[in-house]
């Protein structure tokens, strides 16, 4: 009951291709779906039906009770949207884009030009403010768009990979703006490629993969159905790496990963740990680091659907997970 | 209770007057972009004024026997050039904003669905008479002489205006449609570029072979050329802006509705 946004069965064609095959979503008021998933899997398409950019094929949807095909206006009123690419008027400058959403929602033209100062100074901006918007960073286009979608003081915001693109540092800066608005009590449907973002920012977290719903739950809830922990074995010394690997083989009974200069094994039983250190002292052999942990959601997700979330090429600096 | 019968009740559609306001400020946010970039109006007058001079002083002599005549025909013609030419910037930056997902914010907020387009339009507009009185203005400074009078003058610029935004239907149809806002400049170059220098607006057809000057007699930029001249240095004035005025209206007739019909459903 009440759910802030809620959709049922959504399905879109494009072509041949089904880009929603079916999408069930419920996010009640005031928390932040994570909507997980590679390139290609639908979380695009169900933000732009959501944001009544788009008309689902079959199955229905409601923002705050609206529904999106049968009351696009009221939805309207109530979202924030903020796309993939930063969608601001690269001639105008910070302040005029932010002077014409605060305009076109009606506000009288001093509210309209305090808003926008308000904003603005809480995104860091307000001295960029008088500059064409095609002179700023990634990190503050994306910024001023998150800006410019909440101008209207939405009670639902869609985040259409936020972070894509940019550097660790403005990624780390957006998360802090994101958690801020969760403090004030927006409904969040935020997508992403990053595992580390759904992890870091979601209360609950869907997997989606080709046009569907593969997992739901919390992070933790998601990690605990592979049912497995990760063992990682790095020996100090490097050539003994296949030696580690080895025992880890012997021990833990099915061929781990080897890669980076550690030896990384799914394991389900605690118990292998001080068998592998005591065969590793058997051996003399000195392990520089040595520890079991939850499975990533990297992990989760390769589990889950058999290919890795995030495409192989990419050439962030970072690594994920 | 849950949390929508807390939230005030948002108004079901759009009202008229918020639609104009909206409208009005969507023309704003093109037009106070020449603030910032002052080369865009320079670029929207610098073609039309290196068309104007290098037509009359270099081709003006062999074409006319003097520079002076020559400009005295070709004035109006290089304005309907220019003006047509004008309509696709419509199409430019309808495609850059979709391109860029402008247009998907502005079609998020709860605002009218027809003012993105119609303030652009309108933006549009405010350009294509700023180039005509700039145009003109150059024009009487080489030496175009009005023989018409003021209400010749205007009599053009609003045949141009009613043309120019007949056929910006066709700019917004092909603005949806282009892939790129680069691919817009191809189509305008290679379309519009021949309909005019097949046309009456720069030289007699009379020398045209028999087969081009038949195609010239259709070409609907020969008849508004035609028309635009009668009204600016006298002659038949009727006859050609009843013909551009119903392909005008043919332009609405088939692109208008095509045009709606990409920007209900394509996105």
């Amino acid at each position: 009951m009440g759910y802030a946004i809620e959709a049922e069965g959504l399905v879109k064609h494009y072509g041949e291709t089904k880009a929603l095959d079916g999408v069930d979503l419920a996010v009640p008021p005031g928390r932040l779906l994570g909507v997980l998933g590679p390139n290609g899997a639908g979380k695009t398409t169900a933000v732009r039906i959501l944001a009544t950019l788009l008309v689902p094929d079959a199955g229905r949807a409601s923002v705050l009770g609206f529904d999106i095909g049968r009351q696009p206006h009221q939805v309207r009123s109530l979202i924030g949207l903020t796309g993939q690419y930063a969608a601001v008027d690269e001639m105008l400058t910070g302040v005029e884009n932010l002077l014409m959403i605060g305009r076109l929602l009606g506000l009288p033209r001093r509210g309209a030009r305090q808003r926008a100062t308000a904003l603005l100074e809480r995104f860091d901006l307000a001295e960029a403010g008088g500059r064409a918007a095609k002179t700023f960073s990634g990190g503050m286009r994306r910024r001023l768009d998150l800006a410019a979608s909440l101008v209207g003081r939405p009670k639902v915001l869609f985040l259409d990979e936020p972070t894509t693109g940019l550097d660790p540092r403005s990624r780390t800066e957006l998360w802090g703006v994101v958690r801020g608005l969760m403090a004030d009590g927006v409904t969040v449907l935020l997508t992403t490629q990053y595992l580390e973002e759904a992890d870091q920012l979601a209360d609950d977290i869907v997997v989606f993969d080709h046009g569907k719903v593969i997992a739901t739950g919390t992070s933790d809830q998601l990690k605990a159905t592979t049912g497995a922990q990760v063992l990682e074995v790095r020996p100090l010394a490097e050539h003994q790496l296949e030696l580690v690997a080895k025992v880890v083989t012997d021990v833990v009974d099915e061929p781990p990963v080897v890669a980076g200069g550690k030896v990384t094994a799914a394991v389900r039983d605690p118990a292998v740990v001080p068998a592998v250190v005591r065969r590793l002292d058997d051996l003399g052999i000195v392990a520089s680091e040595l520890a079991l942990r939850k499975s990533s959601l990297d992990e989760v997700f390769l589990a889950l659907t058999g290919h890795r979330a995030e495409e192989p090429e990419k050439t962030d600096e970072e690594t994920y997970a | 209770m849950t949390a929508t019968t807390a939230l005030p009740a948002p108004p079901r559609r759009v009202s008229p007057g918020a639609t104009v306001s909206q409208t009005m400020t969507l023309a704003w946010r093109s037009l106070v972009q020449i603030k910032h970039n002052p080369w865009e109006l320079l670029d929207l007058s610098i073609q039309p004024i290196m068309f104007l001079l290098l037509f009359t002083y270099v081709f003006g002599g062999a074409i006319s026997g003097s520079t002076g005549d020559y400009l005295q025909f070709a004035l109006p013609g290089l304005l309907v050039q220019n003006a047509l030419f004008y309509t696709l910037s419509t199409a430019i930056g309808l495609n850059t904003d979709i391109t860029k997902g402008v247009f998907d914010r502005l079609r998020s907020l709860p605002i009218a669905r027809t003012a993105p387009l119609a303030g652009r339009v309108i933006a549009d507009t405010f350009k294509q008479v700023w180039a005509f009185a700039l145009l003109v203005g150059f024009g009487m400074v080489l030496g175009f002489r009005l023989t018409t009078g003021v209400a010749g003058l205007l009599g053009a610029l609003a045949l141009l205006v009613v043309v120019a935004l007949a056929m910006s239907w066709m700019s917004v149809l092909i603005g949806l449609k282009a892939s790129s806002p680069e691919k817009v400049q191809m189509i305008a170059f290679s379309v519009m570029m021949p309909l005019t220098f097949t046309s009456s607006a720069l030289v007699s057809p009379d020398t045209f072979p028999g087969w081009l000057k038949a195609w010239s007699d259709v070409n609907p930029v020969s008849h508004l050329s035609d028309a635009i001249r009668g009204l600016m240095i006298g002659g038949d004035v009727a006859s050609p802006a009843l013909v551009s005025l119903l392909w005008s209206a043919g332009f609405v007739v088939v692109f208008a509705p095509l045009a709606i019909r990409v920007f209900r459903t394509r996105l």
